[in-house]
């Protein structure tokens, strides 16, 4: 038996890691490099309703405990993407399709189509910092949140449905819930934090869009709060995403109630290996204290 | 902290044919064909080839190439890298094949083969005579042969039909190249062909530069942390390669 092995929204992933979305992920060739690099499942980058260059560079930097980025929801739209639908058929692992737009109705369109290619799941991002129109105003709001959940599960089939919380608001357990209520299948937090940096020689925010969203080691503990807290509000699983670089990292997130973990910022600290490495790790752990399949680390920190 | 923009004042601007010769007041330890992302506040962030350890050349064509053109002595630029691997120097004599400002790197390399021994050979590439960059600083340290589209000087034609001439004059040890990709494509295809290990220097658009956000794809392959030099016969596996690349919103553009 492989101790490794979780299922995730009925899909059987080979272990709980899962590259998120975001990070490569703009072609099936770099989503194949993440399998290769040994992801259990693959999200792709966020496929938006029409073509979107996103920011002006600089998009992304290095702080020394993690990385601001305002890539601004870059997509060729999601009826440009045909040939990349075709070798995305290829992949063995299941691959995640995370979609946004600007409207519920934006949502429910790109869903429609996304759905009709059979991802193993829809993940709705309705929480990116980085643009002034989509995102993450959906995410504050439980109502709202809802709202975008229904229009999307009216049309979805049988893919499942997970939702990409913020934890740029006080009300993340509420939207979870909110979620949950109206129909979501999962719930994957969290998306990057609101923050900001500044080149002080140059008097000037780093970043074009001057905001951006803050990942990697330094939001771990951010990540882990929302989880745990978002694991004794709802029933339905949690993909725990937020500054997992290694495999302690991973059963941390796990305890804290996720059934299995996203890796985004990790990719730039280990490279796109990163994610056979965390789980050699997690191998070693588990051996080491007694715990022999990785399904029973969820929710293992909670009384 | 490499990865974040460090404000480096200006040395000297310079012009060279096509290309405006950027010095900076600090050296930054580099190979040739690695790269710097070039940042000026609200005019962008680009990755530049290094011309020298403190040098970059760069072809005015868009909002942020022609604002660093027009920096003065003593102006800053932020700076993060050096990025990328770089051409590695192989054997006693090669030949370096530059399309337009692809010859950049090129140049910093010729001045280290020529500092290894080795005999250098350049061919240079561009549409007309005036754009021919960096002559002088090649001329000091290889044998230069010039294409123009125009015919305005040396060869009426395509570096790549001089580089066929020139491997069946002479043997070479490694070819090394640097332009559009189209161009890089052809040299590819003509080294394989005639069983010269060749490496060249891809050309993608870049965001991040640190090997995350996946714009610079190359059928797989990141430019960004990967190359931008690869070894020829690798490239040509790639279907994309010399003909589509990732526009910046992420869709397949023909070349």
């Amino acid at each position: 038996m492989n101790p490794l092995g979780v299922s995730f929204c009925g899909s059987r992933l080979r272990n709980p890691t899962v590259l998120a979305s975001g990070i490569l992920g703009v072609t099936a060739a770099q989503l194949k490099r993440a399998e290769e690099g040994g992801a259990g499942a693959v999200t792709t980058k966020s496929i938006g309703p029409e073509e979107r260059s996103g920011n002006r560079n600089p998009t992304c930097v290095a702080l020394p405990h993690g990385l601001l980025n305002a890539m601004g929801l870059p997509s060729p739209g999601y009826e440009a993407m045909g040939e990349e639908w075709r070798q995305l058929k290829k992949m063995k692992v299941p691959v995640f399709a995370s979609i946004y737009g600007a409207s519920v109705d934006d949502f429910r369109r790109v869903a429609a189509y996304v759905a009709d290619k059979k991802p193993a799941l829809i993940e709705l991002n309705i929480s990116c910092p980085n643009t002034a129109e989509h995102g993450q105003a959906f995410g504050f709001e439980p109502s709202v949140a809802a709202d975008v959940v229904e229009a999307v599960k009216e049309v979805s089939g049988r893919v499942p449905v997970s939702v990409k919380l913020t934890p740029n608001t006080h009300k993340t357990v509420a939207v979870a819930k909110a979620c949950e209520e109206a129909g979501a299948d999962a719930i994957c937090a969290i998306n990057t934090v609101s923050g900001m940096a500044i080149n002080i020689e140059a008097r000037k925010p780093v970043l074009s869009f001057k905001k951006g969203g803050y990942s990697g080691p330094a939001v771990k503990p951010i990540a882990v709060r929302c989880v745990y807290e978002i694991y004794e509000a709802v029933e339905i699983p949690i993909l725990g995403v937020g500054g997992i670089t290694t495999g302690r990292d991973a059963i941390e997130m796990m305890q804290a109630g996720a059934s299995a973990v996203g890796i985004g910022s990790g990719v730039y600290y280990r490279g796109p290996n990163v994610f056979r490495l965390v789980c050699d790790e997690m191998r070693e752990w588990m051996r080491g204290n007694g715990f022999a399949s990785a399904k029973s680390l969820t929710g293992a920190a909670h009384d | 902290m490499i990865d974040f923009p460090r404000m480096v004042k200006v040395a000297g601007v310079k012009k060279d044919g096509g290309v405006v010769v950027l010095s900076l007041a600090e050296r930054f330890p580099s190979q040739p064909g690695q790269f710097a992302m070039l940042w000026l506040p609200e005019k962008g962030e680009k990755p530049y080839s290094f011309l020298s350890e403190n040098e970059f050349g760069i072809a005015p064509v868009g909002e942020l190439s022609r604002g660093l053109a027009s920096l003065r002595k003593g102006d800053a630029v932020g700076v993060r890298g050096p990025y990328g691997r770089g051409f590695v120097l192989k054997g006693k004599r090669v030949l370096l094949v530059g399309g337009g400002c692809g010859v950049v790197p090129l140049a910093f390399l010729a001045k280290e083969a020529k500092k290894k021994g080795m005999a250098v050979t350049v061919i240079t590439g561009a549409k007309t005579a005036a754009l021919l960059s960096l002559h002088s600083s090649l001329a000091s340290c290889a044998s230069v042969f010039c294409c123009t589209d125009d015919g305005t000087k040396g060869r009426k034609g395509f570096v790549t039909d001089a580089l066929k001439d020139a491997l069946v004059l002479k043997h070479y040890d490694c070819v090394y190249a640097c332009g559009p990709e189209k161009m890089l494509r052809l040299v590819a295809e003509i080294c394989v062909k005639k069983n010269v290990p060749c490496q060249l220097s891809a050309e993608r658009l870049m965001k991040c530069g640190l090997g995350i956000c996946g714009q610079c794809d190359l059928d797989g392959l990141l430019v960004c942390r990967d190359g931008p030099v690869f070894e020829a016969r690798d490239l040509l596996k790639k279907p994309s390669f010399g003909r589509t690349s990732l526009s910046a919103s992420g869709k397949e553009t023909v070349l």
